[in-house]
């Protein structure tokens, strides 16, 4: 690295430290407040060879999360277990196309990239970001060079194999000009592993005409709580589709994915699936900035909160410009007397009147005459109730590609058989 | 007006009395479902009142009456659907009282129904739907079954979102062909089905109802009808008017459609009194 590039980084490093000094307590507007403090180090990880040569219950969870040891159908993989990177590959037929290694090699490696740093979302946001800038562990950055089509998704876990520790990983996604891909990012814990923190900062660049699909699929634990923080900035004629998925119990998760439509003809879909378990306290939404012409969002979540778990499906749609459309899609079934869940749609048009913004919100009970006539098929009530409830969940997401259906119809199948 | 009796056991024995043909297969005959004295009513309301039907293996029964007589709640009731309270009475079947069973335990005996108005189950596909119905995955056969009624098309679909009145008959008919019920109940199978499907849909319910078997036939029906027009394409053997939540009248289903078309449901009331 030139000299130039390291006192030029050092120079910025101090100001996103200094701004995030000032947010180092300041709580975030939504969820629980976490204390920080109490978090140990852990150990450091030797890097593998190959993700086959992890350990069989690293494997089998990071499969649960979507990620394939076997990576056969993947165009290339990330993988960090606790603070450290311990796999980083694109195979073959990518090279050239696709670029992976940690955010904080990238950093050093481009001197532009420091120039998107904490760009779309940011630092001195709450102490979550703050605390990703003053002890950022690593996270991923992956780039799709311009006009490539990368046909095989990418995958990136995000793993957690010691007891009490805390992960700040800040991510970043580069997709060029034209350029196509999928992501899937699983993070997850190992088995054994109760209690821990998840701070994940992910910011993503969209450039012309370019195509993102990025699927998440969070797997943690009663004792887990997790901050992602999210920003999304697309450029004209780009597409971002999110997918996130949280079936498994959860201490608390809270998120407010933002994307920014500011070039042209830009677009925008946030599929969230969540199933609330346990005591699971889940505040997440999606937040669409419409500034281009001509741009679209979509925003379609379905929840269903179970024993003693609370929920927030929150959205939010901001018309800045007169061509502008945007609908919120929002609906919830509660399974159980103790179970709390609020819908809260927003919708919201400055200076442009001739915006289309709409939402539709309902929660409701799962309809006895359908789960009666599953059962005038055979099905106990409880078999009914439960593939009613995948089914709801199960999301008609246009587009979709084959290896993504089958993964998300397996992740729900695996809940739906441990009881969702 | 032909009015045999109130006793429906009496009728079958003027049925077998009758129809000679008939008596070589009725040996040793088994009876499939009894109901006996059967109250029921939803919320407060009396729907059916001491209500008795007996049908016996092999045997396919027609059930008419006007919009509102009770045809329908006599089916969810056979059925089990727990909006139907039974105040009075028993339903026995194939030896074994019903009358506290769940809908998925009498699903599971062997009792099946094609539903007037199947709701639409969001998420969850014809396909599925067919696979629940078996016993056992037979992708093979489900999609032959599909391609016989000409429902292909609906597998990948969410079940009854957005079917026309026919689709959803034949969607029925798919889903009762794979769970083969040993006792099949229709409400209006032909409701809403235009005239180039109700063939379709009457060929189904023959195969339901094993009426290409001579012998050893063991299946039977209940079919529900407000017109009358499924009895040209499938055979009932006995039929039997419902007034009021009570059957009033039994006998030939085709001499009973006949007297209802010449003089309507009012002919029944007078018939009461005879």
């Amino acid at each position: 690295m030139s000299k130039v590039l390291k006192s030029r980084i050092s120079e910025r490093r101090e100001e996103w430290r200094t701004k995030a000094a000032s947010a180092r307590d300041k709580p975030a507007k939504f969820g629980p407040d976490i204390d920080l403090t109490s978090f140990t180090k852990p150990s450091i990880k030797d890097k593998v060879k190959s993700l086959g040569s992890l350990s069989h219950q690293i494997q089998e969870s990071a499969l649960y999360a979507g990620i394939d040891a076997n990576e056969t159908f993947r165009s290339g993989s990330y993988f960090q277990i606790d603070h450290s990177v311990v796999y980083e590959r694109v195979q073959k037929a990518f090279e050239g196309k696709v670029e992976i290694m940690s955010t904080a090699e990238a950093l050093e490696k481009y001197d532009w990239v420091a120039d998107l740093w904490w760009k779309a979302v940011p630092v001195d946001q709450d102490k979550y970001t703050a605390q990703a800038e003053l002890d950022q562990t690593h996270g991923y950055f992956i780039r799709i060079r311009k006009g490539q089509k990368v046909e095989k998704p990418i995958q990136a876990c995000l793993f957690l194999a010691e007891n009490n520790i805390s992960q700040n990983v800040h991510n970043m996604i580069i997709v060029e000009d034209g350029a196509d891909a999928q992501i899937i990012t699983g993070c997850t814990r190992g088995q054994e592993v109760e209690q821990g923190m998840h701070v994940g900062i992910s910011e993503f660049f969209l450039g012309k005409g370019s195509s993102l699909m990025f699927t998440m699929i969070h797997n943690w634990a009663e004792r887990f709580d997790v901050r992602p923080r999210t920003g999304v900035i697309l450029e004209e004629d780009a597409t971002y589709v999110s997918n996130y998925i949280l079936l498994r119990p959860v201490s608390s998760i809270q998120m407010y994915p933002a994307a920014y439509l500011n070039g042209d003809n830009s677009r925008v879909r946030f599929n969230t699936i969540l199933s609330g378990q346990k005591d699971s306290y889940i505040d997440v939404g999606s937040k669409t900035v419409l500034k281009g012409e001509n741009t679209r969002a979509e925003s379609v979540a379905r929840a269903v909160a179970g024993d003693r778990s609370i929920i927030y499906a929150r959205g939010q749609i901001i018309g800045q410009s007169n061509t502008g459309r945007g609908h919120l899609d929002c609906r919830g079934i509660l399974l159980s007397e103790e179970a709390e869940m609020q819908a809260i749609p927003e919708l919201i048009s400055e200076k442009a009147p001739r915006a289309e913004l709409s939402h539709e919100a309902a929660i409701s009970p799962i309809a006895e005459e359908e789960v009666y006539y599953l059962m005038s098929r055979g099905l106990s009530k409880d078999e009914a109730v439960s593939m009613i409830t995948r089914g709801f969940l199960n999301i008609d997401i246009p587009g979709l590609p084959p290896v993504l259906k089958g993964y998300i119809q397996r992740t729900l199948d695996a809940a739906s058989e441990e009881g969702l | 007006m032909k009015c045999f009796s109130y006793n429906p056991k009496y009728v079958i024995n003027l049925v077998i009395y009758f129809d000679h043909w008939r008596l070589p297969l009725r040996k040793g005959v088994k009876t499939m479902l009894e109901i006996e004295d059967l109250s029921v009513e939803i919320g407060d309301r009396s729907i059916l009142k001491k209500l008795s039907l007996h049908i016996d293996e092999g045997e396919v029964h027609a059930l008419l009456g006007q919009n509102g007589s009770g045809k329908t709640t006599l089916l969810m009731v056979i059925m089990g659907m727990p909006a139907y309270k039974v105040t009075n009475g028993r339903i026995i079947f194939q030896g074994s009282d019903i009358t506290g069973k769940t809908v998925d335990e009498r699903a599971r005996m062997g009792i099946g129904v094609a539903f007037q108005k199947p709701p639409s189950v969001r998420g969850i596909k014809t396909s599925q739907m067919v696979e629940i119905c078996m016993d056992k995955k037979d992708e093979k056969r489900a999609n032959e079954i599909a391609g016989r009624l000409n429902v292909v098309d609906l597998m990948d679909r969410d079940v009854n979102a957005g079917f026309s009145g026919g689709e959803a008959k034949r969607s029925e008919m798919l889903q009762l062909l794979a769970q083969n019920p040993s006792f099949a109940m229709f409400d209006e199978p032909e409701s809403g089905v235009d005239l180039d499907n109700i063939a379709l849909v009457g060929s189904a319910m023959n195969e339901i109802l094993e009426k290409d078997r001579v012998r050893m036939k063991k299946a039977a029906g209940l079919i529900v009808t407000h017109t009358g027009h499924i009895l040209d394409y499938v055979n009932a053997d006995i039929g039997h008017i419902l007034m009021d939540g009570t059957i009033v009248c039994e006998g030939n289903p085709r001499d009973l459609f006949d007297d209802i078309r010449a003089h309507g449901y009012e002919g029944c009331v007078e018939c009461r009194r005879c």
